[in-house]
This record gives structure tokens, C-alpha cells and sequence, in this order.
């Protein structure tokens, strides 16, 4: 602390006594009131430090007096809330699904809670919103392999496809090529002709291959290939595909099907949440 | 501009002396002096007027129709709607408030320009309480040289008594401007009633506290050090101010040089000044305007009249305080005519021409402003989805903003893609170029609709959602894009 302080003269003040080469600065005092304040602060902090937790220990730290932590804050803030939103999850369990479309406040709640539920759950291979990608459906167009009803898509999420649910959709598609049932030539001809339904334009006649195909594959698939969600066979004869729409996918798919499993959900998922993803699902835009 | 420097005194031996310097002030308490006449009326006058303005205003009623608040100014944050007269703005049109407090700041510079710093001296709210509360001091505990005996004196029963009392009306002042201030928020019997009641929610409770609070420390209790300390208007208020701005000025070139005079004392070889301090103790912030412009100056002008009232009784000609400028009192300091106060000034013309162009933003704003409003979002994932027979489908949320009390039946159509058709999911029959939609009184709807583009559509293309009232005729749109596959 220096001790030569003066007056400086042109404004009457003290100076600080500081002197660097000729350059003094002038005093100017905190208020009083400033003092006290920046004083009460520290109080304040040492009546946090003591009734909250606040000095770490290593792998713990002090409880403070309340004994309060975040974490039973959030608890019981989350009662909370599944408290507040029990009586319209408990409506949403308990009324079919086609009652609760037709209620828009209800509809409403169920579809903030289908989307929060598909995102931590269904995102993961359906992508986000449901927008799919090679080998999952995507839930926004209006193909579905195993339907696309209401009843039919809570269905599909409660006990899901090839899982180890009992009631599990359940197809097997033969392996033409690999259980040697057709000849790689005819695989070709009925791929031509697959192929041909959707805009395809093979190098040869397609005949064969629509023979091949109407002894082989109409009958899940339908005559017209227009699918047949009973069995979880996709219209082939459409602008879309599970495993992409060009010709050697066919191929692939008619030597060695590819089949996609998607779990079961009733066990881990609450009735409300499947009932929810199901109204979420069915208005991504190809609900039927 | 002129600068005024006090000539610096002769190098005094005395004034460097050893010792520690001083790291924290003492606050000096200031007594400021009752004064008489018409600044002070003036004063009174616009303390009427602000505070009739600050606790009557919640209770004027504006009729909106039934079931509708009808609270002239109201402040609805629970429901997201603020009503002004006949006006019910949303929280979209926050623009509209931004827009009036940025023209009232410029409005401030303007004025401050012209007739310097009128908004501390009379109208700031710390101004106009803490005079309140010296008005209540001075009845309790008398005037500055009662106060001041008092403040030395011992506690006894006189002093505990007033020093009770005092702070006991400031309190019930300070809660009626807290509870005021919730009015403006809720409507005003209402919270009142449910006030007295208990039945008020914890915030009412709250604010009312933090405002009786606030109100009871900051112009009880801190005063001016809020002025000179706390607010950031005086530090910046000198780049609105100039040689030709009306701020409270002592006359040096008449009063000087001062001192006391004797009865006998001729006037002639000395100013007008007789060094009585009335000046310094009518000033509310404890200062002494013969030192010239200071920070600490509100400029509310007690001491003109604390002046007036001396040279009056000394037979002098009054306003040795009064209003000018630096340009004019350096003129008449020598002499001269003292020249016109120039109200068209660059600087004055740069204010009023921000104030007319913010003026004309928002009368432009607010009469292009509409009852129906449309937002679009775009599906971001997926960008579009390709249906079994090749066409494109693109989903959109649309937030339907409809301000009237009723619901209306609006009409969706979409420009700028040939064969679209718009749905709504999970309704196959709803097909169309047009599509209706309810939109609920006077809230947001959020609808997701699908737009259904020809298998040809490629890349992107500007769409255009066109939403229709058609009770009204009213139409508003919204520009967005319809997305295709890449490619050819």
C-alpha cells in the first residue's frame, strides 16, 4: 500500500499515490453501500455452502444441512408430472384406438407421446419420423407388409416380426436359388419380368419369367403382385422396395430372401406408449 | 463546445500528507431543504399526474365483448395476450412493444438534446418516489435542520416514535406501488379481491413483495446514489447534450464573486452570490450547482426556486439559478446579447427524423397488421415420400394463427404445383385442391397437412400456401418449398 497520497490539484481529489513516469491516478472510493453489498454476498454464499451440498470430496462431497441433491429433485418432479398426466394416459389405455382418433385434444396428447416414444425407440432403424431405410420400412408411405390399419400396425408393434413373441408375424419366403427350387436362368427370367412390373426394361421377353412367376410367387404375392399383407408378402408390382428397386436386388432376393426381424414390444413398452406410437405411426401419412 | 474549468488552486503544501488512502466512501447523508414556488409546484404537479397515472390506470375498463378481459391496459402473460385499448396483441407482435420502447428512448435523446435531462429531474419513477417519500419524511420528522438535530441526538422516544412512523408509511407506500404493479398483469379487482382473500397465486405474492421491496430500499433508503451510482443514463446522457441544450445553470458571471454580505455592504464589486447554500441544501442529490454541469445533477431544479426566494428577500432580481445553455452564458459572462437557443440543430434533426421513421414503421406495421396468420414448416425427415404408385408426398406442419374471438372456417389451397393435392393423414377421402380447416378462436392451431405431387416432380419447387377466410375474404399465404427426388 503506498503512503504518499495527495491532493491532486486540478480536481480537488485524492490521488492513489501511485506514480508511473509522472502519471497519477485518482482516488475513487467505493461507496459504502457497495461494500456491504459485496459483504452480504459472501454471507450468502457461506449460508449456501452450509445448507447445500457444495465442497467436493473426492468420490462424494458434503450433504449439506437440507440434504437436498438434483437428482430426488427431478424424481419427484417426474412423479409429479406422471401424476398430472395420469388421468388422460389412463383414457388413452383404456379407449380403442378409432374413439381416441376421433377425439382431437386426446388424438393430440397421444401423438406428442407417440413421436417422443418413436424417437427413443423405433428411431433407431426406422429412422426419424419414421422415414426408413434399405431393409426397414418406412412408415410414411402407404405400403405396409403387414397392414397398415390401425388394429394392424398396434399389432405389428405389440408382438412384432420373426421375434421371439408366440403371436409374431411370421413369413418365411422360399430361397429359390439357394434351396435350388429355380434355375439361375429362370431367377433371371422372373426377375426380367418383376423387374418389368415397375418400369424396368428387361433385354428380353418377359413371358417366361410371368409364368415362372404365376406359379411361384402369386401366391403370396397376388397375381397381380399387388402384395398380400396376411403374409407379409410386399407388392412388388409398386415404385417401392424394402431392399431397393433394381434388377440384381430382385435377383438377390429371389436366390436368398433377406428377411427383416423387428422385436416385440408389449413387454417392454406400456400399453398407453404402444397405443400412442400406434396413432403416431398411423398419421406419418400412410395410415389406411 | 465550451468547457468550463475551475481555475486550479496554488500547489498547496498542506494537501500531500501521509496515510493510507481511502478505499471505500462514506455515504454523506443528504437533508435536502423544503423549498417554495414554482418549480416545486411544477414538480408536485407532474408527481400527481405520474403516480394518478401508475395506480389508476390498471383500474380503467375497456369493453372487449363477454367473456373477453376488460382491463384497458393488460398484461395477460398467463395467457400469452396483451390488451391495450382496443388493441389485443400476441406474443408474434412483441415487434409492436420493442418498437414503442425504442421510440420513447429516442424520444428521450430528443428531448434531453433540447431541454436537457427533464426525464431525471421530473418524471423518473426513482425521481417522483423518492420525492414521495421525502415529502412523507419531512411531515413526520420535519424539515433539514429538525432532521439533522435529530439524526445527532441519542435515541429517546421522540426519535424512535417519528423514526417508526416514518418507515412504517413508507412501507405501505412502497406495497401499495408493489401491489399496483401486479394489476397490470391480472385483472385488477380480480387480484385484488383474491389478494386480501389468500387465494392470490405465489407470484402475485411474490412480485408484490420484490416491488414493495424494491420500492422501499431504492427511494427510501438509496436515493440519489441510485442516480449517481446505478443508473447508466447519466454516464451517457452527456453525448445528447450540448452547448445548446436548457440545463440548470448558476450564473457565475452574475453571482460572482461571492460571499457573505453585510446590510451595509454595497452591491456594486461583488456578484450576487451571498454564499448562503440554499441552492446546495434544497438539492435532493447533495450537490453544489455552482460548480457547474456534474453528473450527479438531475436538473430538477429546487435550487432555482431555494435561489429566488433568497434574492427576492435580498431585493435582487431573481433566476441567479435558472435554465440556459453554455452557448448563451458564455455570451452574457461577457457581455453580450445572449444569442437564440437554435432548436433545428443536426443533432436535433437526426432525432427527429429517427423518431418519425420508427413512427412510420410501426403505423406502418400496425396497419398492415392481420387477423389471420399462416406458418409452415417443412418435414425435414423424410424430405419426401414416394407412394406405391410413384407420385410424391410431402408433409407440412401448418400453425393456423387465427386473432378473432370466433372459430373460423378457413380454406387451404396450394399455387405453384400443377395436379397437387392436398389431405390431411389419416383421411384418405379429404382429396382435393382445397382443403378445409377449422382454426379455433382466437389461438394457434397446428395442422399437419400432406401435399400429393405428380411422380414427374424433381428437385425442388417453390409452393405456395394460400389460407383463406372466406367469412371475411381475408387471405394470407406463406412460401415453401415441395421437394422431388434428384435426378432426371
Amino acid at each position: 500500500m503506498p503512503t504518499k497520497t495527495e491532493k491532486d490539484a486540478l480536481t480537488g481529489k485524492e490521488t492513489t499515490g501511485h506514480d508511473w513516469d509522472g502519471v497519477r491516478e485518482l482516488n475513487t472510493p467505493l461507496p459504502k453501500w457497495w461494500l456491504y453489498t459485496w459483504l452480504a454476498t459472501i454471507l450468502w454464499a457461506i449460508v449456501i455452502f452450509v445448507l447445500y451440498p457444495a465442497i467436493p470430496l473426492g468420490a462424494t462431497h458434503t450433504a449439506g444441512a437440507l440434504g437436498y441433491t438434483t437428482r430426488d429433485d427431478v424424481e419427484a418432479q417426474l412423479k409429479a408430472l406422471q401424476a398430472q398426466r395420469a388421468p388422460i394416459f389412463d383414457k388413452i389405455r383404456d379407449e380403442s384406438l378409432a374413439d381416441i382418433q376421433k377425439d382431437p385434444d386426446l388424438l393430440a396428447v397421444a401423438l406428442i407421446a407417440g413421436k417422443s416414444a418413436f424417437a427413443n425407440n423405433c428411431a433407431p432403424c426406422h429412422g426419424p419420423s419414421g422415414s426408413g431405410r434399405v431393409g426397414y420400412p418406412n412408415l410414411a408411405d402407404d405400403v405396409w407388409l403387414w397392414g397398415g390399419t390401425l388394429d394392424e400396425i398396434h399389432e405389428t408393434i405389440s408382438h412384432g416380426a420373426r421375434s421371439a413373441d408366440p403371436k409374431a408375424h411370421v413369413s418365411d419366403m422360399p430361397h429359390f436359388g439357394a434351396d435350388k427350387i429355380l434355375k439361375p436362368a429362370e431367377i433371371d427370367q422372373v426377375a426380367d419380368y418383376v423387374w418389368s412390373l415397375y418400369g424396368g426394361r428387361p433385354a428380353s421377353s418377359t413371358e417366361a419369367g410371368a409364368k415362372l412367376f404365376a406359379d411361384n410367387c402369386a401366391l403370396c404375392h397376388g397375381d397381380k403382385a399387388q402384395g398380400n399383407p396376411e403374409v407379409g408378402a410386399p407388392p412388388l408390382a409398386s415404385a417401392i422396395h424394402l431392399y431397393g428397386n433394381d434388377r440384381d436386388t430382385i435377383v438377390r432376393q429371389v436366390t436368398l430372401p433377406r428377411e427383416g426381424v423387428m422385436p416385440a414390444w408389449s413387454g417392454r413398452l406400456d400399453e398407453t406408449t404402444i397405443k400412442s406410437l400406434t396413432l403416431y405411426v398411423h398419421s406419418l401419412g400412410g395410415g389406411q | 463546445m465550451t468547457v468550463m474549468l475551475k481555475t486550479p488552486p496554488p500547489p498547496d503544501e498542506e494537501s500531500i500528507h501521509q496515510g493510507d488512502m481511502r478505499l471505500v466512501a462514506d455515504r454523506v447523508r443528504v437533508y435536502p431543504m423544503a423549498v417554495h414556488g414554482p418549480v416545486r409546484r411544477f414538480k408536485w404537479a407532474v408527481l400527481i399526474f405520474c403516480l394518478g397515472i401508475y395506480y389508476l390506470l390498471p383500474w380503467l375498463r375497456w369493453d372487449r365483448g363477454p367473456g373477453r378481459p376488460d382491463q384497458a391496459l393488460l398484461l395477460d402473460l398467463w395467457n400469452e395476450r396483451m390488451y391495450i385499448f382496443g388493441w389485443e396483441l400476441w406474443p408474434q407482435e412483441i415487434y409492436f412493444l420493442a418498437g414503442a420502447l425504442i421510440l420513447g428512448a429516442v424520444a428521450l435523446f430528443m428531448v434531453t438534446s433540447l431541454i436537457g435531462r427533464v426525464w431525471c429531474g421530473y418524471s423518473c419513477p426513482q425521481t417522483v418516489w423518492t420525492d414521495l417519500f421525502m415529502w412523507v419524511e419531512r411531515i413526520i420528522e420535519g424539515d433539514r435542520n429538525a432532521r439533522m438535530r435529530r439524526d445527532a441526538q441519542k435515541l429517546g422516544w421522540d426519535k424512535a416514535w417519528r423514526k417508526v412512523a416514518k418507515h412504517a408509511v413508507w412501507l405501505i407506500v412502497a406495497f401499495w406501488t408493489g401491489g399496483a404493479w401486479i394489476m397490470y398483469y391480472a385483472d385488477a379487482p380480480t387480484v385484488a379481491r383474491a389478494f386480501w382473500t389468500g387465494t392470490a397465486s405465489t407470484t402475485v405474492y411474490f412480485f408484490t413483495f420484490l416491488f414493495t421491496a424494491t420500492t422501499y430500499l431504492l427511494a427510501g433508503w438509496a436515493r440519489e446514489q441510485v442516480c449517481t451510482y446505478m443508473c447508466p443514463w447519466p454516464r451517457f446522457q452527456a453525448a445528447m447534450l450540448d452547448e445548446q441544450t436548457l440545463t440548470v445553470t448558476y450564473q457565475a458571471w452574475r453571482g460572482e464573486p461571492r460571499g457573505k454580505k453585510r446590510q451595509d455592504e454595497p452591491w456594486e464589486g461583488r456578484g450576487d452570490c451571498v454564499d448562503c447554500r440554499a441552492c446546495v441544501h434544497a438539492c435532493p442529490t447533495g450537490i453544489d450547482i455552482r460548480d457547474g454541469q456534474q453528473l450527479e445533477c438531475i436538473n430538477c431544479g429546487l435550487c432555482v426556486d431555494a435561489c429566488n426566494a433568497v434574492m427576492t428577500k435580498l431585493d435582487r432580481p431573481e433566476w441567479l439559478i435558472n435554465w440556459d445553455t453554455l452557448a448563451r452564458q458564455a455570451a452574457r459572462s461577457k457581455g453580450r446579447t445572449p444569442p437564440k437557443i437554435p432548436l433545428v440543430r443536426a443533432r436535433t434533426l437526426i432525432y427527429l427524423a429517427a423518431l418519425c421513421l420508427g413512427l412510420g414503421i410501426i403505423g406502418v406495421a400496425a396497419a398492415s397488421r392481420t387477423m389471420l396468420g399462416l406458418s409452415v414448416q417443412r418435414d425435414r425427415a423424410p424430405l419426401f415420400v414416394r407412394l406405391e404408385d410413384g407420385t410424391i408426398r410431402n408433409g407440412y406442419t401448418l400453425s393456423l394463427i387465427n386473432k378473432r374471438p370466433t372459430a373460423e372456417a378457413l380454406q387451404l389451397r396450394l399455387e405453384g404445383l400443377d395436379g397437387a393435392e392436398l389431405s390431411l393423414p389419416a383421411s384418405t377421402n379429404a382429396h382435393g385442391p382445397v382443403l378445409d380447416l377449422p382454426a379455433k378462436a382466437d389461438t394457434v392451431t397446428d395442422v399437419r397437412v400432406l401435399v400429393h405431387g405428380p411422380a414427374s416432380v424433381r428437385g425442388r419447387t417453390g409452393v405456395t400456401f394460400m389460407l383463406r377466410d372466406p367469412a371475411t375474404g381475408e387471405e394470407t399465404e406463406y412460401r415453401s418449398a415441395f421437394i422431388g427426388p434428384e435426378g432426371k
